[in-house]
This record gives C-alpha cells, structure tokens and sequence, in this order.
C-alpha cells in the first residue's frame, strides 16, 4: 500500500466522480431532493455483438469463434455471432433483423479499424430503429491479427479483451442523435487567387451563392503574374484573365476587392462574416454564410540582407527572377541592367529544409514546387537566343510525378546539375577580378570537390511561406500547423477540413502546392461544402462535452481551456454553472481533466465508459493455455 | 507461445487519438509489423482529454505501463495539446507516486499518422523500460 492512501479509504481513481448523470432531481420537495438512482449500468441491457472473419484477415490469426463464444456470456450479450464479412450487404441486414427480433439496444462490431466503417455501421445501427451512437466498432484487425500474426494466442486473448472494452462501452451507451443544423445556401470565398477563383466558380456553377473576398485590388494572386506556367506552358495571365472575366460575369458572385474577413459569429450552418470593405474608412458589411472556404495563398520566402549574397547586385530572388526573364522578349538574348547574362547560378532549397538548430525559427518543410519552377525557369532559359550556362547548386532534385520530364527536359538543354551538402549552402561573394559574382560550393557528385563559379546572375530559389494573416486566422479560429500553413484535420483522410465545422481550406495556405494542385484542393473544398450547402442541413457528432451542473460550480477553468468558447457561463436555477454550446464544442475532451469538480464528461467516452473499457481489456481471462496456437478456418 | 500468461511481458494501455496517432499504430498493423499483444489501445479524440485518474485505473486494474500516443504539434484541435497532455501525464505521475507506484510506468510521446515503426519501436522501448519495475499488480492488490 502506497503512502498516499491508507487502507480503507476511498481511492478517486478507483470511484465514481462527484455524482453525475446518476443523479437526478425529483424537484418534489424544495432543499434536499436529489438523490442517486442507479446508472444506465445497472440496467440490463440488450447487446448484439458481431465478430468478423474478414475472409482470412482475421479469422487466420484469432478464434473468432471462440471470441463469440466468451463474449456469449455476458449476461447483457444477447447475440452473439461471428460473419465471413460484417461490412456485406447480408450481413447488414442480418443486424437488422437479429436488432427487431430480440429487441437488441446496442451493436458492437469487432472487425477492421474504425477510420473504415463507422458511417456504415453507424447507419445499420439507424436503419435498425438504434441510436447511431449505440454501435462501437472494435478493432482487431489493424491493431490485432494483422499486427499480431505471429502470436494467435495471444491475439485471440487480446481480441476478446478488445470486445469486452467495447461490450463495457456500449453498455453504457444513450441513444444520442446527431445534432442537425439548418445550412443557408451561401458561401465565403477568402482569397482570390486561382484556388480562390476556381472554388468561387464552382460553387455559383451549382447554384450557391459566394462572396469572394480579396485583400488585394486585383484578383489573380500569384499565377496572374505569371507568363508561362509549368508544366503545359499554358500562359498564366491569360488563364486568370478568363476566370476573372466568368467570375465578373456571373451572376451568383459578389466580388469585394481591397476587402479583409474581420470577424465571424453565429453558429455553425449560419455564420455572420464581418467584412471590412474600405481600409480607409474601415467600413463593414456582413453577409450569412453556410460555409466559408479559406484560399489566401502563400508568400516567397522574404530574404535577410545579405542571406546568401542576397543584397548585392546580380541576386535575385527566382520570383523576382522570373519578372525580369518574362518581361523581356523572348526572341531576344536575357539582359540584366543592360549587360548581357551569359551565367546563371541557381541556388536551391533557400528558406525551406532548414536545420532549426542552426537557424531561428527554421522552415524545415520542403516547399514542393521549386525545383520544378527553377528547372522551368531554366528551360525559359535555354529557349531565348545567346546561350547562357545554367548550374544548379541543389540539394537533392524533388521534380516529383511528372514534372520529372521538366528536369529532364532542363539537362537536355544543357543545365548542370551539381549537389551540394546540405549543411554546407554555397557562398556568394562578389567577383573582384572579373566583376559580377563568384559562387563557392562543394560538389557532392564532384567526389566533394570545391568549386568555384563564375556568374553573372545569381537565381535564390526561394520557398513558400505562410502569409502573416493573424487578424484571419483569429476571427475564423483557424487552426495552424507547426510549420505555420492552416492545418487541416487529416492530411490524406479529410484533407480540406478544419476543425471549425463549415470552414474548409484549400490551396498554399495549408502547404506549398503547385497551381493545378491547388486547383484540385479548392475543388474539393467545394465538394464538401456543397454537401452540407446543397442539402440544406448538416448533422453533427452528438459527441460532445456535458457537463453535470449539480457539480460545477463555475470556475472558468473550462472555459479557459477551450480556444472555441463553447463553454459559458450561465444561470440555472439559481446557480452559476458552465453549459457547453453544442454545436460550438468540437468534442476535444480538452476541458475534462482541467475541470476540478469532475463536472465534464464527454460524451461516447464518460468516465464511466473509459473505466469499463479499462476492465474489459485488463480482465484475467484464465484460459490462456486452452487456444491451440494455429488457428484453422 | 510463451509471449502471453508470462509474467515478463508487460501489459501496457495505450491511450492514442482518432485522427493522428491511432492511424500510425493501424499503419504498424496492416505492415505486419509486430508489437506484443500485451500492448491494447484505447481511441479517444484528442490526448488533453485523458483524466490523468483514467491512467492511475489502469495501472491499479494491472496495466503495466499506460503510453500516451500524443498528437505532438499536429493536433487539429487544441494549439497547445502537447502542454495540456503532458499536463496530465504529470498528475498521473504525482498520483502514482502517492500510491506507492512508479511513475515510470506513465510514458508520453507523439506519434504521426504514418509513424508505424516509431510506434512499434517505442512499445518495445517502454516494455524494455517497465521490465525491471516488474508487474504493477504486486503494490496495487
Ligand atoms: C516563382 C514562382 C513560379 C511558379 N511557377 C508555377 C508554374 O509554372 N506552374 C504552377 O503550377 N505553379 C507555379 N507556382 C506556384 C503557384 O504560384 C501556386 O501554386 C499558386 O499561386 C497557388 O494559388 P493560391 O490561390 O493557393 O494562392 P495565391 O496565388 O497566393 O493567391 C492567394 C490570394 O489570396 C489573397 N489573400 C491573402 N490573404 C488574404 C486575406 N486575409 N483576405 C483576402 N484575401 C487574401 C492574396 O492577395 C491572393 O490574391 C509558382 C510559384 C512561384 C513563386
Ligand atoms: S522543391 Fe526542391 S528546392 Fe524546393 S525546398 Fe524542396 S528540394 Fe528544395
């Protein structure tokens, strides 16, 4: 026995918390009325739980039967079956039926992980008359036989650990619904740069109404500046100019210009967005939106003075690089403050793969599209009459998927390509004998050999960084990522979504893309919105924080916690207690240990529910040795 | 089979988190990678909602060690998840401490949606870690 806790006393961690959804108030008789009555526990329940095969998958590696037959007896179990596939058609529907037949009030359903089947299961569970919210999925597929298929022993004995937590979860179930909000059929565009553009488009094509917002007096954002864009050699300008003039031309488009989002309030299907449409006179306006779609692009990494050379004449930055080769004609040899360029040094990687150890506040992401830009540029290069000697001082070439035929296309016309150490960048010095500059390196493919080159112009190829917009980032409650790009809330599995229902990001202000890719970002963005939009409601995940007013006191510690505000403070009868606005909470549990009082729980995942998960996965299960070691199907 | 029943692996409750970290120890499953089944996982959305007494039940219901499956910088939610968790890890260590139970046996560390390997091998870390404080049961019961 430990120091802390003597003998007979009450453990916290072993007990329930301050009496909670157990507890209810008779209102009978004025001052002392409540009293506890048995929790949702301690009514039997009536439990059907599917076992899966998965084919092979996992009825190779774990007894399913034998799972099924343990699980059996639980007093609550009422069925209790193995299936070849759950996730098939019959099978659904032998859920459905077993559901009506023994009036069963809860599913669980052991099979693969949960990121595959929730949404259908969670529908069988309503198709059968159940709360979607009464069914848990149990995974022992990815986190059982697959991972254990050396041991079918001992995945069988996890696997029915892993049933019983979800038997213990679902036993303690309430039948939530999806808290359904109405959705105007309006959308916030923020951004008007080609992502900005395409997504307003697209969502006035099906019918939506847009504001698009753009902070600058022009639209077109970065790809508008462009001659020639990579890979196609389509014209850049001319392709925002043909947007811009549908976007002008449609009628189902507003288009604020010299325009910043300011702020954004009501909830979630419904937001007011403030827009700030006069700088000057800071004069507002606020639309309704259902929806809004954050497309604010990026920045080029902004050079120190004398980063790199960056200061001296003949360095340039490749943006600025690009102005100067695009603005000359190219029937005509490149000319730089009237001096012909025979020398082009393009130095790679600058501001993005930095080492924070030795540099403040490092971009230690790989921005993705300059070396395909740089090797373009070369190529752009290498088309106008004079020829002029291209190196390219890179780190490692990243001209990924296709656009590998642009560096190919680049060695083909003469650029060389030379590797440098990444902790060892090239070093810019002015050239005393000749005039124009002199680049140092060690070239990694040259045996490590310095070298030492001659240049007229030198090319930073400068990465993408995330534009300052704190005031934005604030009034929508946006979350952003380490490397300071919006975040979204899975990057392969839901990719254009935040956090902040109905606020969807896409194109560079959530990561360095190329233009087509964030083309095909905002489209999905629009996808997604339009689903909610189109439909005229939206539901969402009941599993929110409650909180047991009986207990709180109103501390603010939750509220605190919470970056979204939705816990407030409020009166009830009498008292001052914390409520959670529902639709606001989006389900963290942040709140829950913070709260002194135990007050808050969240639901689908209550104290009670997380305690009888533990019982079920700690359980003895003492027939350890009786499951034969190579389980035949 | 001797991997399970033996006193020598220990039980470990992993708590990891629906959009991050339980992606990464999926990822471990469907590469075969092999982890002990001693090591259970238990999902919730984010690893700042943990009650740091949740982690003290599991060792005292004979859970040998509880890792912490954080989000790290990556969480969607709460900007600074990696504080508040570690927050919570720190409680679960005092209140350990106050029952006689080594803290060690709380482990926090971020795990990425494609972080399978890392996972695999900080299972194998932490159980190398919690063997010498032999089974948590022989204080608690
Ligand atoms: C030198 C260089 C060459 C390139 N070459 C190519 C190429 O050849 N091919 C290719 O595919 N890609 C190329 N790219 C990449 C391409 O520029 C980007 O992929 C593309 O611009 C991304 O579009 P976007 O709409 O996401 O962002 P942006 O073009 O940055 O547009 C964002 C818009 O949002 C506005 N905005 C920002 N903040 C706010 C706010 N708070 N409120 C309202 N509006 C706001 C901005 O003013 C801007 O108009 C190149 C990039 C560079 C730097
Ligand atoms: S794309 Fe190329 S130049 Fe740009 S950061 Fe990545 S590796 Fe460096």
């Amino acid at each position: 026995m430990g120091p802390g806790i003597e003998p007979g006393m009450t453990d916290p961690a072993m007990t329930d918390p301050a009496p909670s959804a157990t507890t209810v108030n008779t209102g009978a008789s004025g001052a002392d009325t409540s009293f506890p009555v048995p929790g949702p526990h301690a009514q039997p329940r009536r439990l059907g739980v599917y076992v899966c095969h998965c084919g092979g998958n996992i009825a190779d590696f774990v007894d399913v039967e034998k799972v099924a037959a343990e699980i059996r007896k639980d007093p609550d179990v009422v069925v209790a079956k193995t299936a070849m596939f759950t996730c098939s058609d019959a099978s659904q529907q032998e859920i459905i039926r077993d559901v009506a037949e023994n009036q069963l009030d809860g599913i669980v359903v052991a099979s693969c992980s949960p990121k595959l089947h929730t949404f259908t299961f969670r529908e069988v569970a309503r198709r059968a008359g159940l709360s979607p919210y009464q069914y848990t999925q149990v995974n022992i597929r990815e986190q059982c036989s697959w991972a254990h298929t050396d041991d079918c022993t001992g995945a069988t004995l996890k696997a029915l650990r892993l049933v019983k937590a979800g038997v213990g979860r679902t036993r303690l179930t309430v039948p939530l619904e999806p808290i359904v909000v109405e959705t105007v059929p309006k959308a916030v565009v923020i951004g008007g740069g080609i992502a900005g553009l395409r997504a307003a488009l697209a969502l006035a094509d099906i019918g939506l109404a847009v504001f698009l917002v753009e902070k600058e007096t022009e639209l077109g954002g970065w790809v508008g500046k462009f001659k020639e864009l990579y890979p196609k050699g389509r014209s850049g300008r001319a392709l925002i100019q043909e947007l811009v003039e549908k976007v002008r031309s449609h009628p189902g488009i507003t288009v604020f210009l010299g325009a910043e989002v300011t702020g954004k309030s009501g909830s979630f299907g419904n937001y007011e967005v403030a827009i700030r449409v006069d700088q000057t006179t800071g004069e507002t306006v606020t639309v309704q939106a259902g929806a809004i779609i954050v497309a604010t692009g990026f920045e080029a990494y902004p050079m120190k003075p004398g980063e790199l050379g960056y200061g001296l004449e003949g360095v340039l930055t490749l943006p600025e690089f690009k102005e100067l080769l695009e603005g000359q004609e190219t029937n005509t040899p490149l000319v730089y403050r009237g001096r012909r360029v025979e020398t082009i040094a393009y130095l790679y990687c600058v501001g993005s793969r930095q080492d924070p150890s030795a540099v403040e506040d490092a971009h230690e992401y790989c921005s993705r599209y300059c070396c395909t830009a740089a090797a373009h540029t070369a190529v752009q290069v290498a088309r106008r009459p004079g020829g002029v000697h291209q190196f390219h001082l890179h780190r490692d070439v990243r001209t990924y998927g296709k656009y590998e035929l642009l560096y190919g296309e680049a060695l083909e016309t003469k650029s060389v390509y030379l590797k440098v150490p990444d902790d060892e960048p090239p070093v810019v010095q002015p050239d005393p004998e000749r005039g124009g500059l002199l680049v140092t390196a060690r070239d990694l493919l040259a045996d490590g050999e310095t070298v030492e080159i001659p240049v007229d112009l030198v090319v930073l190829v400068t990465g993408m960084v995330p534009r300052a917009n704190e005031e934005l980032t604030r009034a929508l409650k946006l979350p952003v990522s380490k490397s300071g790009f919006y975040n979204e809330i899975h990057p392969k599995l839901r990719p254009v979504e935040t956090v902040v229902d109905g606020v969807y990001i896409c194109g560079t202000c959530q990561q360095p893309m190329s233009s087509s890719e964030a083309v095909a970002s905002a489209l999905a963005a629009v996808t997604q919105a339009a689903a909610i939009l189109k439909r005229g409601f939206a539901e969402l995940d009941p599993l929110v924080a409650i909180v047991d007013p009986e207990a709180c006191t109103w501390c603010g510690e939750c509220a605190e916690v919470c970056p979204y505000g939705a816990p407030q403070q409020a009166e009830q009868d009498g008292k001052t207690v914390a409520v959670i606005d529902k639709t606001t909470c989006k389900g963290c549990g942040g709140c829950v240990p913070v709260c002194p009082r135990r007050a808050i729980d969240l639901e689908g995942y209550t104290d009670a529910q997380i305690k009888a998960m533990i019982d079920g996965l700690a359980e003895e299960l003492g027939w350890e040795d009786s499951v034969p070691e190579e389980v035949m199907v | 089979m001797s991997t399970i029943g033996g006193a020598s692996t220990p039980k470990i409750l992993v708590f990891s988190t629906h959009n991050i970290s339980d992606p990464g120890i999926d990822l471990a499953g469907s590469a075969h990678l092999h982890y002990s089944p001693t090591v259970m996982v238990i999902s919730l959305p984010c690893t700042s909602g943990i009650r740091p007494e949740w982690i003290v039940y599991a060792i005292q219901k004979g859970f040998d060690g509880v890792f912490v499956a954080t989000d790290g910088e990556e969480c969607a939610y709460l900007p600074n998840c990696a504080e508040l968790t570690s927050e919570v890890v720190t409680r679960a260590q005092t209140m350990l401490q106050e029952r006689g139970l080594e803290p060690q046996r709380v482990k926090m560390a971020a795990v990425c949606s494609v972080c399978a390997d890392p996972f695999v091998n900080h299972m194998r870390e932490f159980a190398e870690s919690l063997a010498p404080l032999g089974p948590s049961r022989k204080v608690a019961a």
